[in-house]
């Protein structure tokens, strides 16, 4: 994975520690735009960690995250809308009070900021900005068929169907990176076709970085793979050359070589 | 008959009031998990700046807004100042830190206007309207008092539900940190949210002005009255709180007016805790759930 000039996220070195324990150890990765990234790896190899760093949760001992060029510092949490930048979380992480249209809107309220006052004092304007983002998050809900569901609290839908309005809210940021993290837990075998189908679907449009211990949704929908181990990039390339790597394979199944 | 119209009608005028404190309450609650024992102090506190205005010679729709302006002001900047530290800690911090709020707004209204409460005149007469001969417990200032609490519930609820900063609101009080993912700054929604629920405060203070008189002690009945009202509404919830507040209204009324109006305070607290018995989170409460 050499860099890429279209490169819109960029990880450079990134090391992060807890306490003496190597979180992330000179991870470099690169998520060019209109390509699906996955990042796979056993439990505790850093997939999370390696998340919340490019979210500004955690920051690197050393190394930098670059974003659209540019070395992002100091960024929090609350900045990722206005940087382009959406996530989904492991679980689902919706609002059980509002509705699955308001949900929705939450994610999409970058594209219609009624300033702080502005929104208190021009009612009408605030107004009309509402009806956008009602609108274009309804368009949304509709793409993941959801729309049916609008007026319902999360709490009310399967788990399945929340995991698309999450989806939704996500992408109703129109966000410029993609993060999901774990979409595919939680949901069945169909479902997990559904999410591939989806996630395919998103080719072409924002940087996707996808990370799942799904093995075949990540080699059926990813162009290119990052396989972490004990917080060190251990392989990369396109899904079928990580496939066969015998570094990969060691990883993933030398504790059941060793036990068999 | 006509007494117990009347004794309605003067619950309902109350109940506004009870109502816009319950609701501030609520907001707050809503938003931060925090019993805002503060409220009492907050709208003593903007209805003596709005009584100094009065007292220089201002008009009382100039003192009004002074009120509704200090009280906008207040709540942010005791939000900023002094909550925001205790609103991740345990929640006795924060029950202390608005208790010691309360007792030094109190203290400072009396080194400033002294502890004589003050009159205050009504915006209108509170001469009671005449309906075929029968002089009613509404006057035109009870009125006013229904139409501008009606005024601000509507205000709010078009804030909350129609716009896209109620919405934030909404997220941020719901879940702050997905709502920080999102993209929504949850520390300004907190400051706008103690910001609004003091403004309500503020008004509720005004209002009731004209009947308590003004001093620092002479709110206090309010906080506990707007408490009960908020806790009948289940705490959590608007328009439980107007409900709440209006329902206490008129029983404090009929308690009032059928058997002796030494007891309000206890009829209040009466009620309170057979509501807190019979139902613990509140007629309005959505749900058992509790967040821990």
């Amino acid at each position: 994975m050499s860099d890429s000039p279209s490169a819109l996220l960029e990880l450079r070195e990134v090391t992060v520690r807890f306490d003496g324990l190597v979180a992330l150890d000179t991870v470099s990765l690169a998520a060019p735009r209109g390509r699906v990234t996955g990042v796979i790896g056993p439990n505790g190899a850093g997939k999370t960690t390696l998340f919340n760093v490019v979210c500004g949760f955690v920051r690197p001992r050393s190394g930098e995250v670059r974003w659209r060029g540019r070395a992002l510092a100091r960024h929090r949490p609350h900045d990722l809308a206005r940087l382009g930048i959406a996530r989904t979380l492991q679980g689902l992480g919706l609002f059980p009070g509002l509705t699955v249209l308001e949900n929705v809107m939450v994610g999409a309220d970058r594209h219609a900021r009624t300033g702080f006052l502005s929104g208190l004092l021009a009612a009408p304007r605030a107004d009309r900005d509402e009806a956008a983002l009602r609108e274009r998050a309804m368009a949304r809900l509709d793409e993941l068929g959801v729309a049916g569901e609008a007026a319902r609290r999360p709490g009310e839908l399967p788990y399945g169907a929340q995991k698309r309005v999450a989806l939704a809210r996500a992408l109703a940021a129109e966000p410029d990176l993609l993060l999901l993290d774990e979409p595919a837990a939680g949901l069945s075998v169909g479902e997990i076709e559904e999410l591939a189908a989806l996630i395919g679907g998103l080719r072409g449009g924002p940087a996707v970085v996808l990370v799942e211990h799904h093995m075949d949704l990540v080699m059926g929908v990813c162009d290119q793979v990052v396989v972490l181990d004990f917080g060190r990039v251990i392989a990369a390339g396109a899904p079928g050359e990580v496939r066969d790597d015998p570094a990969v394979l060691t990883a993933y199944l030398g504790e059941e070589v060793r036990g068999a | 008959m006509v007494r117990f119209v009347n004794l309605t009608l003067a619950g309902i005028t109350s109940g506004a009031v009870f109502a816009a404190v319950a609701l501030a309450l609520v907001l707050i609650w809503r938003a931060t998990r925090i019993v805002n024992f503060a409220q009492g102090g907050m709208l003593m506190f903007t209805t003596f700046l709005a009584w100094s205005v009065i007292d220089h010679g201002g008009s009382y729709w100039l003192a009004l807004g002074t009120a509704l302006a200090s009280g906008l002001v207040l709540g942010a900047v005791l939000e900023r100042v002094v909550v925001r530290p205790v609103e991740s800690k345990p929640p006795l911090n924060a029950v202390i830190v608005t208790l010691g709020l309360y007792v030094l707004l109190q203290a400072a209204a009396g080194m400033i206007w002294g502890d004589t409460p003050h009159s205050y005149p009504p915006a209108f007469t509170i001469r009671g309207l005449s309906v075929a001969g029968e002089r009613l417990l509404l006057s035109p200032f009870d009125l006013f008092v229904i139409g501008a609490v009606a005024a601000v519930m509507v205000a709010l609820t078009l804030l909350f539900v129609r716009t896209d900063l109620g919405l934030r609101l909404r997220a941020a009080a719901f879940a702050p940190e997905i709502a920080r993912l999102q993209g929504v700054r949850v520390g300004r929604m907190l400051t706008l949210g103690w910001a609004l629920a003091a403004l309500v405060g503020s008004l509720a203070g005004v209002l009731v002005a004209p009947s308590v008189f003004v001093g620092p002690a002479q709110f206090d009945a309010m906080l506990v009255f707007g408490f009960t009202a908020a806790v009948i509404g289940g705490l959590d919830s608007p328009a439980g709180a107007v409900v709440g507040g209006l329902l206490l209204g008129c029983a404090l009324s009929y308690v009032s007016g059928y058997v002796s109006s030494d007891l309000v305070t206890f009829g209040a607290l009466a009620a309170l805790i057979t509501v807190l018995m019979v139902r613990p989170n509140g007629l309005f409460a959505a749900s058992a759930g509790r967040r821990v």
